[in-house]
């Protein structure tokens, strides 16, 4: 892999943002909107509340690493869908550059427009409803790292799907995080949910970190297993996103799709 | 007319030689034994009507199409097998493949330079706005200017790499005459000075004739003729190119089984 290559994806992304403040907007404004209003729900809780639990670490805490694995999906998949628009794999896919390079630049995009994303909602969270992240202390850095890894798989994935079912499937891609977030236990233990469900769970990164932030936030002592069998899932899902990725690559070289793309993309 | 001293001189490997090619979808041969190839300093003509597979070979010498079977190399490079270092050696500007309408003309020079891993992309970069009159445009976004200097931006872009093959699919269609002119005059220059290999398709016959120095006529995926392209028609008792082209598109449409 070279790194002119990778940087000129990210640029491109960067070159576009800079440009487009409808672009730029997004990656504060939702993520800003839910913080507020879950900071308002989980005041609200407290000051009803009775058994004395504080709220704000456990839903708004909850909510802000949820908002955060989706930004980092959605990174991936924005800077994919800007080519998927402008009808530019023609002129992508007919240079040197390879598969990975492409990806890799899709990721480097992510990470800058997530980490962005981050802050304001930990500015927001801690100067205005005063949640107090150094209660989870170190466990915060594994935490996001997970959610960051299992964002990336799924945005790969995601941009995958529509590369191979075509770009009005893009509608498809949208829902993910809201289909997967009550399998992952955002709000309550996974022992609330159905045996099924709880199966589901076990291979969702996401459940591993919610579960262990709430035995924290608890004062339970932490078992630090499940988060690297997280952290494990998360890594082997990445490898099966970008060997998928390649696979449909590949199969739209191979039948004439990606060919055809810039013309679909367009219909 | 081009002069003898832009014809090619034989090097050993040509800029693109194309061996037994085919690409067969749901048992239609959209390419069929396709066999030819392009010298540095070269430029041929790929020319036949709609349908005939000009497009489809195209995609599989830029590696976004892959053959059914037969080989692609670029300077010796397979591109199946070598595809990095042949593309690295190739660019294209096609009429259908604009570059990216919500960047401006240099951030799209620079993030396909990059891309192409250009040397001294800035000066390279202010070196072709010049050569295509661009330099006005530099911070116009590429969707908002015309037909014809959106295909000069493209063209820019086909050259940043000083590529050993350039493939141009009707670069010229969206031009008004004087400029499509000065374009084909300053591709020839090129060909020739940076021996540069060049597939060209057109449906302009007089372009072609003033611009290549060998055609081949395609039609349902086969090279049906090859030649000179100014003393092809006369060899086939044709008045010019474009009777030439008529007669041979006609043929095919009476053909049984010929598609619309």
């Amino acid at each position: 892999m070279k790194l002119r290559p990778i940087l000129a994806i990210a640029l491109r992304q960067f070159y576009l943002m800079r440009g487009s403040p409808t672009r730029i907007l997004p990656m504060f404004a939702w993520v800003a909107i839910d913080i507020v209003l879950w900071g308002f729900i989980t005041r609200y809780l407290n000051s009803v509340g009775t058994g004395g639990i504080d709220f704000v670490p456990r839903l708004l805490g909850a909510v802000l690493f949820w908002d955060f694995f989706t930004r980092v999906m959605q990174g991936v998949t924005m800077a994919f869908f800007e080519d998927v628009w402008s009808h530019n794999f023609l002129n992508i896919f007919a240079t040197p550059l390879s598969i990975a390079e492409y990806v890799s630049g899709l990721v480097l995009t992510s990470v800058c427009t997530s980490l962005l994303g981050l802050i304001v909602m930990l500015v927001l969270s801690t100067s205005v409803f005063g949640l107090q992240f150094v209660a989870l202390g170190v466990w915060l850095i594994p935490y996001l790292l997970v959610l960051f890894l299992f964002g990336i798989a799924l945005g790969i994935i995601a941009a995958g799907m529509v590369l191979r079912l075509g770009p009005a499937s893009e509608w498809l891609v949208w829902p993910i995080p809201a289909l997967l977030s009550p399998f992952a236990g955002v709000f309550y233990p996974l022992a609330t949910l159905p045996a099924w469900m709880q199966g589901v769970a076990k291979v969702l990164p996401p459940s591993y970190v919610f579960e262990g932030m709430r035995a924290l936030l608890s004062g339970e002592p932490h078992d630090v297993r499940p988060l690297l069998w997280g952290l494990g899932i998360a890594l082997v899902q990445i490898l099966l996103a970008a060997w998928g990725f390649r696979q449909i690559y590949r199969h739209a070289v191979r039948t004439g799709l990606l060919a055809r793309y810039s013309a679909e993309s367009s219909s | 007319m081009p002069s003898p001293a832009l014809h090619p001189s034989p090097l050993p490997v040509p800029a693109l030689q194309v061996s037994a090619l085919c690409k067969q979808y749901a048992g239609v041969r959209a390419v069929d034994e396709v066999n030819f190839s392009v010298a540095h300093g070269e430029i041929v003509g790929l020319l036949g009507p709609n349908g005939a597979g000009k497009t489809t070979t195209i995609n599989m010498i830029l590696g976004v199409l892959a053959p059914t079977s037969g080989s692609i190399a670029i300077e010796g490079l397979d591109v199946g097998s070598q595809r990095r270092d042949a593309l690295a050696r190739t660019n294209f500007a096609a009429v259908y493949a604009t570059l990216p309408g919500n960047l401006t003309v240099l951030e799209n020079l620079r993030v396909f330079g990059l891309i192409y891993g250009v040397r001294n992309l800035g000066s390279r970069i202010a070196e072709l706005m010049e050569q295509f009159d661009l330099l006005r445009f530099r911070d116009t976004r590429c969707g908002v200017l015309s037909s014809g200097e959106q295909t000069r931006v493209s063209l820019a872009k086909a050259l940043l790499n000083r590529p050993s093959l350039l493939l141009l699919d009707e670069p010229t269609a969206s031009l008004d005459p004087s400029t499509a002119k000065t374009v084909r005059e300053r591709i020839r220059e090129m060909a020739s000075r940076e021996r540069c290999g060049i597939l060209w398709t057109s449906h302009n016959m007089y372009e072609v004739e003033a611009v290549c120095d060998r055609v081949l006529f395609v039609s349902q995926g086969r090279i049906l003729l090859e030649g000179d392209p100014r003393s092809l028609p006369q060899q086939h008792g044709a008045t010019n190119l474009e009777d030439l082209f008529i007669r041979i598109a006609r043929e095919r449409l009476s053909e049984p089984g010929a598609g619309p």
